[in-house]
């Protein structure tokens, strides 16, 4: 199979797939609920406020019609009005969007940097204290629940300590950029406002270390591993017996071998951030989607809840879909 | 010692042999030793807390650690020890039945999408890919929501987004069997699809089923932890460790105590299972068992 089957073949399955990801949301959104209206009314609503509210939601039309509604809706990304903020759906979330997709960014940069460190030394200095160090900082980064590290760091560095903001993406008193991209870090910088840059990058440090600490040790433990492969090997040994310095036997032989595993395992854990993501937004107060449909799910705002998941739902396909293909250009074997 | 070497007992040489890879993995033996623990705690809980866990008593609210309260009240006067204590069965029954009901549900997907092939395992292999286009704890919110938040819900609700790896390994594990000659054999003699299904296949799927199951007891906690911290997983007063972390968030400056304590809970039984998961998947790997 030549690379354009196979991209074709993977787009053609994503479809439908997210055919029946559409098909789960609404099955969760329609049919589980008994009665939605009076749950979101509550018991004794007046008659006329029900069936103004079905009318909205289109609660008083057969299933059919509505699934159909539903369907047409979402190929235009028309999900509705939110019932709490009154806004259409789409356009929530493409102002709550670009904070989470920021926060993943800031994230997934700190665990790469951190994690390939912590694996590189700990492949080096091999059971010595800073590979005993790592190791429990992995096995705690995927034991501890995130919602805890990161009121535990809250308490530490916000309440007492004072270093770093308490959360939130900016200072209460501070104007947000001018919207370009809608990520703080880069409109500010875009506008020149390097005050306002400065407080967004303190705001997004700890949320963002929060949230990438899963895959900080992920990465961490496939650098590990796969340095320790690439270090027996023989040509390392070449290295070495050619009189190369330490460090460039290190750097520029045996890490750039090693990366392979760690590059894939960065594009799978990309996704494991939009989950972390709606833990972390809770604990920083971080106005991005998985905040919305939090908050959503929490006041049955059935507009919200459908357009909010099965947005979460797209993209997460669509990380699965890049990965997907960049494995593929790097390992012809996988397109089967 | 030579005369015993020759009577061959394959299964109790094994078995001294996991016992033995057991011992010598620190690790697993501190994870065994953690779960044990956990049990324990989750058996004789009545036992061991000394208040109600439930009962409120506002003239003792918001106290710091002490002999009386080991870990502390919370903003109702509740014992923390004794709710954390006593959260400890909540968690164990959730880790018991989200395992045995996505277990049960994955296993006869799998083993079905294996057995007959063709359509049907496309169709069912498409439904587990469309469970796995959702990231699990967003899918397992949305049920919560829509089912309405409670100790039952959230066991529904993590079963329905977790069956789908063991599906995919029964799967694996059914078409490897399926063309064995046994199987032939049986269906020479007369027996039927669901016979030979259930009776011949299935079985054989249970023990990786079973290890993996092990192997996410720890996320099952995560999960369960995280719909209750959110306010979508077991509601209060039912003591339950991420809703009690939850509880404390608006006293973090003051009263740290109410937020920590359920949170180390969470931790060290989570930090328990994933070194006896560690330790199982080494001691399975037979690259690893010399």
């Amino acid at each position: 199979m030549n690379f354009g089957q196979f991209l074709l073949r993977r787009l053609f399955l994503m479809i439908i797939v997210l055919f029946g990801v559409a098909c789960i949301v609404f099955f969760i959104a329609n049919i589980i609920p008994a009665d939605p209206v009076g749950a979101i009314l509550g018991g004794n609503a007046p008659p006329e406020a029900i069936n103004r509210l079905k009318a909205k939601l289109g609660y008083d039309q057969p299933l059919i019609i509505r699934f159909g509604n539903f369907i047409a809706g979402a190929l235009r990304g028309d999900f509705g009005v939110s019932l709490k903020t009154s806004n259409p759906v789409m356009k929530d979330i493409m102002n709550y969007f670009p904070a989470t997709m920021e926060l993943a960014i800031v994230a997934i940069i700190i665990s790469i940097f951190l994690g390939i460190t912590l694996g590189v030394l700990s492949a080096v200095h091999r059971n010595k204290a800073i590979d005993q160090f790592s190791r429990i900082f992995s096995i705690l980064g995927v034991s501890m629940p995130v919602f805890w590290i990161g009121l535990l760091l809250l308490l530490v560095f916000y309440f007492k300590l004072g270093w770093l903001p308490g959360g939130g993406r900016l200072g209460f008193f501070t104007y947000p950029p001018p919207r370009v991209t809608g990520m703080y870090l880069i409109d500010s910088a875009l506008a020149g406002q390097w005050d306002t840059f400065k407080e967004a990058l303190l705001h997004i440090l700890l949320p963002a270390f929060v949230l990438g600490y899963n895959a900080t040790a992920s990465i961490a433990r496939i650098t590990r591993a796969s340095m320790l492969d690439v270090l027996k090997q023989d040509f390392i040994r070449t290295a070495k017996s050619k009189g190369l310095k330490r460090n460039v036997v290190i750097y520029r032989h045996a890490l750039r071998n090693s990366m392979i595993p760690t590059i894939t395992i960065i594009g799978l854990v990309f996704g494991g951030l939009l989950e972390g993501a709606v833990l972390t937004e809770t604990v920083f107060s971080w106005p991005g989607l998985g905040r919305y449909i939090t908050t959503g799910m929490l006041f049955l705002d059935y507009p919200a809840v459908m357009g909010g998941t099965l947005y979460i739902a797209f993209i997460y396909s669509l990380a699965n879909l890049i990965v997907d293909i960049l494995y593929a250009l790097l390992d012809p074997r996988m397109r089967m | 010692m030579e005369k015993t070497a020759k009577v061959s007992r394959p299964f109790m040489d094994d078995l001294k042999h996991t016992a033995f890879l057991w011992r010598r993995s620190r690790l697993t033996m501190i994870g065994s030793v953690i779960i044990v623990i956990f049990l324990l705690i989750a058996a004789f809980a009545p036992l061991i807390a000394p208040y109600s866990p439930v009962e409120q008593n506002l003239s003792i609210k918001l106290q710091s650690p002490s002999w009386q309260h080991l870990f502390g009240t919370d903003q109702f006067g509740r014992d923390i020890f004794s709710r954390v204590i006593t959260g400890s069965r909540t968690a164990l029954w959730i880790i018991f039945l989200v395992s045995v009901i996505s277990g049960s549900i994955g296993i006869i997907i799998g083993v079905t999408a294996g057995y007959f092939g063709g359509i049907v395992d496309e169709v069912l292999m498409r439904i587990t890919d469309m469970f796995l286009a959702f990231p699990s704890l967003v899918l397992a919110m949305a049920f919560a929501a829509m089912l309405g938040p409670n100790l039952t819900n959230t066991i529904i609700a993590i079963s329905i987004v977790s069956w789908t790896t063991y599906a995919r390994l029964s799967r694996a594990e059914a078409i490897k069997v399926k063309s064995q000659p046994y199987i032939e054999a049986i269906r020479a003699a007369g027996g039927g699809n669901l016979r030979i299904m259930f009776l011949h296949v299935l079985p054989m799927c249970i023990s990786p089923v079973l290890v993996q199951l092990t192997l996410r007891m720890g996320t099952i906690i995560l999960t369960a932890a995280s719909l209750g911290f959110l306010g979508l997983g077991v509601q209060p007063p039912t003591p339950e460790w991420g809703a009690m972390v939850s509880d404390g968030r608006n006293f973090l400056i003051d009263q740290w105590w109410i937020s920590t304590f359920p949170g180390i809970f969470i931790a060290f039984v989570v930090l328990g299972f994933n070194l006896l998961g560690d330790g199982i998947r080494d001691m399975l790997d037979p690259r690893l068992r010399r």
